[in-house]
């Protein structure tokens, strides 16, 4: 069995407006930031998984994102995945 | 009426359960029974209520772990087989998630918690869950959400206008939803879902009735 350390990128679709993005937008700009043109905020899930190869981890990954990470109506997902 | 059974689910982490029950018995004197979210044995009741609370937490996204609950998986069978269910705030939330419901629920447009009485117009008397006799009917109806704005693409929004399962829409939208969506019936009709709580408003002195119908209705066939 091969290991693996997968990195899953959750994002609000770019149709969907990100209204906590918004605000920390804004609260950068308070700070003094400049050129901020868009501030959007997702969610990373790290996961560490066995299985017989890369093929089986990423049908593995793929069900788990589809299905349970991600909230496919609303959010785009994407990983990478790093043999351990 | 009798032996008529409305099952109220219970999710660690509801927090509306008793007041749905509440309701249901001391209100309108329908028998209620408590459903564990791990029971998947559904043949004593006659219809059931997903109540609000926070399920899980609102890990991950609201609802998206009460989904795979026992209970949740045995619902599929219950909702063909035609009889009816009402997801009231994070059970409108879990419904979507699901897939019972189309479209999400997701943060409101201000990032607040809205604690508060809104007004709503019945749109469509699908499934019989609102007493609309007249063509637009607004009813008064209280909201407690922080993710409550409805979320679908334009093609889903099309299906939900052309079959007319949009339920209820927001007089004034506190929440950015899309076309001020406050709740959605699925294509036949015997399922709700909803972010009002119509089992705060079963009685005058708690301010309304305007709930009554709906909580009523789980009894309709």
């Amino acid at each position: 069995m091969d290991q693996f350390a997968v990195k899953v990128f959750v994002r609000l679709r770019p149709s969907v407006l990100d209204p906590a993005g918004e605000a920390t937008k804004s609260a950068s700009i308070k700070l003094g930031a400049e050129g901020i043109k868009s501030l959007r905020i997702g969610k990373m899930i790290e996961v560490k998984i066995e299985g017989n190869g890369e093929n089986e981890v990423r049908e593995k990954i793929d069900l788990l994102c589809d299905r349970l990470f991600a909230n496919t109506v609303i959010e785009d997902y994407e990983y990478s995945l790093e043999k351990l | 009426m009798d032996n008529f059974t409305v099952g109220v689910v219970v999710f660690p982490g509801s927090n509306c359960d008793r007041d749905v029950s509440w309701a249901l018995e001391g209100c309108l004197d329908i028998r209620t029974k408590y459903l564990w979210h791990e029971s998947s044995d559904l043949s004593d009741v006659d219809a059931i209520v997903l109540p609000g609370g926070f399920s899980y937490g609102d890990y991950l996204r609201c609802g998206a772990i009460a989904r795979f609950s026992p209970l949740i998986n045995a619902l599929d069978e219950f909702v063909k087989s035609g009889k009816r269910v009402l997801g009231i705030c994070n059970g409108f939330q879990i419904l979507t998630e699901s897939g019972f419901l189309p479209g999400a629920l997701i943060a409101n447009k201000n990032l607040n918690f809205i604690c508060d009485d809104v007004e709503l117009d019945i749109v469509s008397s699908k499934g019989g869950w609102f007493n609309n006799v007249d063509e637009k009917q607004t009813i008064k109806l209280p909201i407690a959400h922080g993710e409550g704005r409805y979320h679908c693409d334009s093609d889903t929004l099309k299906k939900l206008l052309d079959n007319e399962l949009i339920a209820l829409r927001y007089k004034n939208n506190p929440n950015g939803s899309s076309f001020d969506i406050a709740g959605i019936t699925n294509e036949k009709g015997n399922v709700l879902g909803l972010m009002p709580h119509p089992e705060r408003a079963c009685d005058e002195t708690i301010g309304g009735t305007d709930g009554l119908h709906t909580l009523k209705s789980l009894i309709l066939k």
